[in-house]
């Protein structure tokens, strides 16, 4: 029989029952009444509690490890150092893994201040703390660097001997790796500019900030296979990550995804996995092991600070005539900072003849960084964004009808070589200056700014089976993580496409050995690539049972269809029978062939790109310096938002992040290199207090690769609010701020500095 | 080491437990009475997911120790519907889609609840001040504000006994 029907992937335009509505999702009472289960709330019999011991030194030798008092100590099951992990195969081969290896238990030396040495598993948390400092580690402390613009110089502190030659004149240097993007001729571009402006700009680095800490429990039996569960994006890359960085057989090592307290791009990696599971090995007991705060700021995450330039010029008429960007990111002590990314995402909003991004991959005695939300586009935009809306204003042009006049279009070719098919832009800054936000009056002391932003989506691989029950219900496994209600989504369209109720679907995130291979939750890709998965499993059941009314009527499979969630005859030969609901159908599954489910497996293209314009009022006070935001409005493309209120929830999600991100969010290094504000107390994410309501307006522009116009919305919000925040804030101040976070002692300077330069010129 | 014996009241339960001198409440909550739904986000005091009340006040139970909660009544996220019967701040948050990760959840129920008691009918910035102890990094706080001050509404409309 012929299943492997091929279902087209292309957008139908339709009308909706379920998608579009704001259904309750289905894990929602659990996570009201504290019975969902997060990464630190399983526990196994006879559990061990690992902890892990850090060094205290930004970059330094480590000369000597001394276990055998903690080893000694009651209580103790296993210690495991650098020797516990040996460089196996496909780490010798590969340095991305091998990175991850190094970062997740020192060798040689330790490279920033929280990078783990030693670890220790047992019987009470309190023991194995006590333990950790039984550990004797002698230290040769090196020189050290933590700032991109300084480890770039001649005479920096190295940390690679092996990385950075190029860069480095044949000798190592802190330049992992450089990239550059663009078309036309720039040069000939801002000689035909009436108008130039360039700057040059700086961000810190920002934290994640999930709430939920990383946590596992390995339990590996003496026969080598074992189980692990932990809170993850990606539960088929810890399981593909752990054992290849542990020398074991994939298929020996289960992983179930707990609940996910936050991740936004932080948990697409691991981190203490690998020591849990070496632990485990070692004691033979289950062991679990939980991050503290303080470990969390100093060991993972965040994303990379930047330094950047950037130049354009326009003719007074409105169009760019070139655009130019050097951008350095450093992304800790490992290559792999987002700069090919954030050179990428700098100038895609705009259509463009003569573009150029160079970007610098940097490292330095600083935690490797991790993926945060459109990874390394907020960085790029921001400065663009700023030089943008200047360019706007020296032209004396509304910064929208700027943006407009030189925005990107359907068919306009992108910045970073693909022509665009179907996008959002303009729609967005059409609805932005529409909105009764952008045309209303400001008070005193505050300004307005205006930035767009964009992100690329991803697809990625994928697999989704889709269960009939008996009962009629649907039982939908999803192999991708649920980071912010995206079961709710896939519910939905499984719902729509069946033409069932939503409440009688039911979705669970399956474990490494129930579903094949799914990419991690990232690259806003969830809704488009696991939603795409679930229509085409659901129009392989529907397919299913459309045979299996068929086989109950005696007639040809090709003579029923599917319509408002039953089997129909249809057709001329069809004959007379009473239409058989999916209910009907399942209760009879037993009699007619078995189970009835629906598969599909893809490694998804067509993700189309998500745009977005951000509309803020920014207040200063020029006493303090501090900034307020006092309205905020996001404006994107969701393609067709499945459920609205998680789209909105989406939206104004990213632009807190951004808005913490622009205003306070800011790692401190003493004169040693070590973090002095490893605490939300001292490293302040928004609350409640701080903000406004975010205001949001939701563009539909269909994309064209998904079935229901689906495009994924979770990252782009955060790429335009630090822009716009600057914006607002440098027409509050009335002065252009240049350096991320606008906190207030920087924003006192500032106005001073100016001050001071008006009266001088006076 | 010997431990401390501590007799309380939990969600309306008596409860006996032993726990270490230094043991936090949260630690004896999780970890001894396999009460997972207060959860550690910082340990300091300073993120609130671990929010629960004690004598009809919130704390963080991650700076109270276990051996304090001698004699007290505590409430927490898991004594906070009756039986299937959400409580309207937890039906609240459901509609408004007031949650996209959940991890922050119970202690902002847990918050929000004592703020309805003693303020039956708060202002915007009342609940953002109120809930300034209470990190949410996915959310932005928009949705969360809206669904308290929607549940203040329905409860006073209602006369709820908080």
């Amino acid at each position: 029989m012929p299943l492997e029907t091929e279902f087209p992937q292309d957008y139908e335009k339709r009308d909706f029952d379920v998608v579009g509505s704001r259904a309750v999702r289905p894990d929602g009472v659990d996570k009201v009444t504290g019975r969902a289960r997060f990464g630190a709330d399983a526990v196994a019999p006879g559990m061990l509690h690992g902890k892990i011991l850090r060094s205290p030194h930004a970059h330094a030798k480590i000369v000597k490890i001394d276990a055998s008092k903690a080893e000694a100590l009651d209580g103790v099951k296993a210690v495991v150092t650098r020797d516990d992990f040996p460089i196996h195969e496909p780490a010798a081969e590969d340095r991305f893994l091998r990175d991850i290896l190094v970062n997740v238990m020192a060798r040689e030396k330790a490279l920033y201040d929280g990078h783990a040495v030693a670890a220790v598993a047992a019987t009470d948390p309190r023991v194995a703390a006590r333990a950790l400092k039984l550990i004797e580690v002698e230290y040769e402390v090196l020189p050290h660097v933590v700032d991109e613009d300084l480890a770039m110089a001649p005479d920096a502190p190295v940390l690679h001997d092996d990385l950075g030659h190029e860069y480095g004149g044949g000798k190592p240097s802190n330049v992992a790796g450089t990239v550059e993007i663009g078309h036309g001729d720039v040069e000939a571009g801002f000689a035909a500019a009436d108008v130039i402006v360039e700057r040059s700009f700086k961000t810190g680095a920002a934290h994640q900030g999930y709430i939920e800490p990383h946590a596992c429990l390995a339990n590996i039996g003496a026969d080598g296979r074992g189980e692990l569960w932990c809170c993850t994006q990606g539960h088929f890359m810890v399981r593909d990550t752990v054992t290849q960085l542990l020398g074991m057989e994939v298929s020996n090592l289960r992983v179930t995804p707990s609940e996910i307290g936050g991740g936004f791009g932080g948990k697409t990696t691991v981190f203490i996995e690998p020591v849990a599971v070496a632990l485990s090995r070692k004691a033979g007991k289950p062991v679990k092991i939980v991050m503290s705060r303080d470990e969390v700021f100093r060991a993972t995450g965040p994303t990379a600070s930047a330094s950047l330039t950037v130049k354009i010029g326009a003719k007074k008429d409105g169009t760019i005539t070139a655009a130019d960007a050097v951008l350095k990111y450093q992304g800790g002590a490992f290559p792999g900072s987002p700069v090919d990314m954030g050179a990428m995402a700098a100038f895609a909003c705009y259509e463009l003849e003569n573009v150029r991004a160079v970007g610098y991959d940097v490292v330095t005695n600083r935690p490797k960084q991790a993926a945060y939300r459109a990874p390394g586009a907020p960085m790029a935009a921001f400065a663009v964004e700023s030089v943008v809306t200047e360019v706007a204003d020296e032209i004396g042009m509304d910064p929208i009808d700027f943006r407009l006049k030189n925005a990107a279009r359907d068919g306009s070719k992108s910045s970073y070589g693909p022509t665009y098919t179907e996008i959002g832009l303009v729609e967005t800054l059409e609805a932005a200056k529409a909105t009764e936000h952008y045309n209303s009056p400001l008070g005193p002391d505050q300004g307005r700014g205006v930035a767009s932003g964009f992100w690329f989506n991803f697809g990625g691989q994928t697999a989704v089976s889709l269960n009939v029950n008996v009962d009629g219900t649907i039982a939908l496994s999803l192999g991708t993580p649920d980071i912010g209600g995206s079961r709710a989504s896939m519910c939905a369209m499984a719902a729509e496409e069946l033409g069932v109720a939503y409440e009688d679907v039911y979705a669970v995130i399956a474990d490494t050995a129930s579903l094949g291979f799914n990419d991690v939750t990232d690259g806003s890709r969830v809704t488009f690539a696991s939603g795409l998965a679930t229509i085409q499993a659901a129009r392989q059941a529907k397919q299913r049972m459309c045979e299996r009314a068929a086989k109950i009527w005696g007639i040809p499979a090709d003579a029923v269809k599917w319509e408002g969630g039953a089997a129909h005859p249809s057709g001329p030969n069809a004959g007379d029978h009473k239409p058989m609901t999916l209910k009907d159908i399942a209760a009879m599954a037993g009699e007619t062939g078995g189970p009835i489910a629906g598969h599909h497996e893809i490694s998804a293209e067509g993700a189309g790109p998500s745009f977005a314009t951000h509309i803020v009022d920014a207040q200063i006070d020029r006493e303090t310096g501090r900034i307020d935001v006092v309205r905020y409005t996001v404006v994107q493309d969701a393609g067709k938002a499945v459920n609205p209120a998680y789209v909105e929830g989406q939206f104004q999600g990213g632009a807190a992040q951004g808005i913490g991100w622009a205003l306070n969010e800011e790692y401190i290094y003493n004169d040693k290199g070590q973090l002095e504000n490893p605490g939300f107390l001292d490293y302040r994410v928004p609350v409640a207090s701080d903000l406004p309501m975010i205001e949001t307006v939701i563009v539909e522009k269909p994309n064209p690769g998904h079935p229901y116009g689906v495009r994924g919305v979770g990252e782009t919000s955060i790429v335009p609010p630090m822009g716009a925040i600057a914006n607002a804030v440098s027409a509050a101040a009335r002065v252009r701020a240049t350096e991320i976070p606008m906190s207030p002692p920087r924003m006192l300077k500032l106005l001073r500095d100016s001050e001071q330069a008006a009266q001088a010129a006076e | 080491m010997s431990k401390i014996h501590v007799t309380t009241e939990i969600n309306g339960d008596p409860v006996e437990f032993l726990c270490d001198g230094e043991e936090t409440l949260l630690d004896v909550l999780r970890d001894r009475l396999g009460m997972t739904g207060s959860k550690e986000g910082c340990g300091t005091g300073d993120c609130g997911a671990c929010t629960v009340s004690v004598d009809g006040k919130i704390v963080c139970s991650c700076l109270m120790l276990g051996a304090e909660a001698e004699g007290r009544s505590i409430e927490t996220i898991e004594g906070m519907a009756q039986g299937e019967m959400l409580h309207p701040l937890q039906r609240k948050f459901l509609e408004h889609a007031a949650l996209q990760c959940g991890v922050c959840t119970p202690g902002i129920l847990v918050a929000a609840k004592a703020l309805l008691a003693e303020n039956p009918d708060p202002s915007e910035t009342e609940v953002r001040y109120w809930l300034a102890g209470n990190l949410c990094r996915c959310t932005g706080y928009d949705k969360i504000v809206r669904a308290v001050m929607d549940a203040a509404a329905e409860m006073r409309g209602r006369n709820y006994a908080a």
